[in-house]
């Protein structure tokens, strides 16, 4: 149970003795990649990283009159090995960094980020030594919602990108995943 | 051969319903429910060919996006017990429907000792949560492993003896005897000979599939997710579809044990051949409304607190479940059997059991809470330091 419990980075087969199995590998650009991709698509469990005020956007956004249940995205997994994306939802401070990015290496491959707002995606109107200026310093990001705080119909169409962007996804995915981790 | 040929029929036909059609339609039925209460939609954009199908699709987007998400194992994990974990909760559920009649013909073997060995089974279900808890070498996973292992433990002794009363009424545990035994009327059903133990075998049932309000074991403020927390992909998955199919085969266990299985009531069976088709779908039915019910209570009640869980199960429904096996014994040997003495009698023994568990429930309450206990402590320790 120490720091070091062997995570996997989602890039290799064999990485210190972690095992890491990957069916995208064996499967075909195509037919195939386009079935996976479908199940993908209507079938995103969410991680929400909330720490700011962006919260509050959220939960309206999570709640009944917005109903990312309707895209099959309505279920929050809270431990990270289970969760398909993940939501930073506000400021990240430079302390906060490194359980954020912790928090996405647990993450199991595929995997996605969103950005939640203006703080999440470039630090926001938090120009200082305190604060990451944006998530995408230290994790990937897929897709950027601007606002501070952004509207549940910006949320809405972040997942709607999202779900463009694994529909369109391919195997070159991983060999950028893979050249970026080398 | 033709033996052979027969009950591999059954065993398909039993494992399609289970495994094809209930488990996976639980997966949307429960979405959607929980969208109906909630005042949402719910899940129905995925659409295949412009299909939508009411969001039927989502369970198989699901699946398929599981089978290919990365399957992960923790470095430092008991390499085989990890994985035999997800199996053994998986198999503990799904094995138990071999002796569930589903109807005068579907059942896949007629064991003479039927319930007993669905407990047996389904008590093996309490090591898929313990070895995966240890196994994952994880502090979380291994709390939510306590917490379910001392649950369903809990739970499954107020299970049993609920049971039991039942069991003294028919004077039989086969499962298909069971069924045979409540022909004829409504009233012959058990539920009108044993309504205390519906309602303790309802709730402790729910407690055994570890699901809300009783599902502590993945407490996601406390535990993260519990005892599954470091499995990923179709693991995960087992473990989850262990659980509905272990609340449809207590939904079945009701229906044979409450609802007269397959009978259908005012009506012998005797040997017809639409018979057989008609019970298959009353017993399915019961079982679905059964299931449906626990899905409404799942999405209706907030989870219970660890404390309170105990209490409801060791201090309030094992002694109902004990008074209420005394009770059914005494009525049963004291009246003439099968008469209307006997049906009226066992009513007015259920009351009796009822009004006696409320009335030690108020005398009892206010003892238990944790805030009088720390009162009653200061209180104490105040007067120590007095003294």
């Amino acid at each position: 149970m120490g720091l070091n419990n062997g995570e996997s980075s989602g890039a290799g087969l064999l990485e210190g003795s972690v095992m890491v199995t990957r069916l995208d590998e064996v499967t075909k650009p195509g037919g195939a990649q386009g079935i996976i991709n479908w199940g993908r698509r209507w079938s995103i469990f969410q991680y929400p990283f909330v720490t700011a005020c962006c919260g509050m956007e959220y939960m309206s956004w999570m709640c009944s009159h917005y109903d990312p249940g309707r895209f099959g995205a309505e279920a929050p997994r809270f431990s990270p090995r289970q969760a398909d994306v993940m939501f930073v939802v506000g400021t990240i401070s430079h302390k906060q960094a490194p359980v954020l990015k912790r928090v996405y290496d647990q993450m199991c491959e595929p995997k996605w980020v969103i950005a939640f707002g203006a703080c999440a995606s470039s630090g926001g109107f938090y120009d200082n030594y305190a604060t990451v200026q944006g998530v995408d310093c230290i994790v990937p990001v897929d897709v950027y919602i601007p606002g501070c705080p952004p509207r549940p119909e910006a949320v809405l169409d972040a997942v709607m990108l999202l779900q463009e962007k694994i529909d369109r996804e391919g195997p070159e995915r991983w060999a950028r995943r893979e050249a970026a981790s080398k | 051969m033709e033996l052979l040929l027969i009950s591999t029929l059954k065993v398909i036909l039993v494992f399609a319903i289970v495994l094809g059609a209930l488990s996976p339609l639980a997966g949307w039925a429960e979405r959607r429910q929980s969208a109906m209460i909630q005042d949402r939609v719910g899940p129905n954009r995925a659409s295949i060919g412009g299909f939508r199908a009411w969001g039927l699709f989502h369970p198989i987007a699901d699946v398929i996006k599981l089978m290919t998400k990365e399957d992960f194992v923790p470095a430092t994990r008991n390499r085989y017990l990890h994985t035999a974990a997800p199996m053994i909760a998986f198999w503990s559920a799904v094995v138990t429907f071999a002796v569930i009649p589903f109807g005068p013909w579907l059942q896949i073997a007629n064991l003479d000792i039927g319930v007993l060995f669905i407990f047996g089974i389904a008590s093996l279900g309490v090591y898929g949560a313990t070895i995966a808890g240890w196994a994952s070498n994880n502090k979380y996973s291994l709390l939510g492993a306590l917490r379910a292992s001392a649950m369903m433990l809990s739970y499954e002794v107020t299970l049993g003896l609920t049971v039991v009363g039942v069991l003294i009424c028919f004077s039989t545990v086969g499962a298909q005897e069971l069924v045979v035994a409540q022909a004829g009327p409504i009233w012959n059903w058990g539920i009108f000979k044993q309504p205390v133990a519906f309602v303790l075998f309802f709730v402790a049932a729910m407690a055994a599939t570890k699901r809300a309000p009783f599902d502590l074991p993945e407490g996601e403020s406390e535990i993260v997710a519990g005892y599954f927390l470091e499995y990923s992909g179709m693991k995960f998955v087992m473990f989850y579809m262990g659980e509905y199919i272990e609340m449809f085969l207590w939904s079945a266990l009701a229906t044979v044990l409450f609802f007269g299985g397959w009978q259908i009531p005012w009506v012998p069976f005797e040997g017809q051949t639409w018979y057989e088709f008609a019970g298959v779908a009353k017993f399915l039915a019961v079982l679905v409304a059964i299931a449906f019910l626990q899905m409404t209570v799942r999405w209706t009640l907030p989870r219970f607190r660890y404390d309170q869980v105990m209490d409801l199960g060791w201090k309030m429904l094992l002694p109902a479940s004990i008074g209420n096996v005394v009770v059914t014994a005494v009525v049963i040997i004291a009246t003439p059997a099968g008469g209307v003495l006997q049906r009226v009698a066992l009513l007015v023994g259920n009351a009796v059991v009822v009004l006696v568990a409320l009335a030690v429930a108020a005398a009892m309450k206010g003892e238990n809470k944790i805030g009088v206990t720390t009162e009653a402590l200061r209180t104490q320790r105040s007067e120590e330091a007095v003294h």
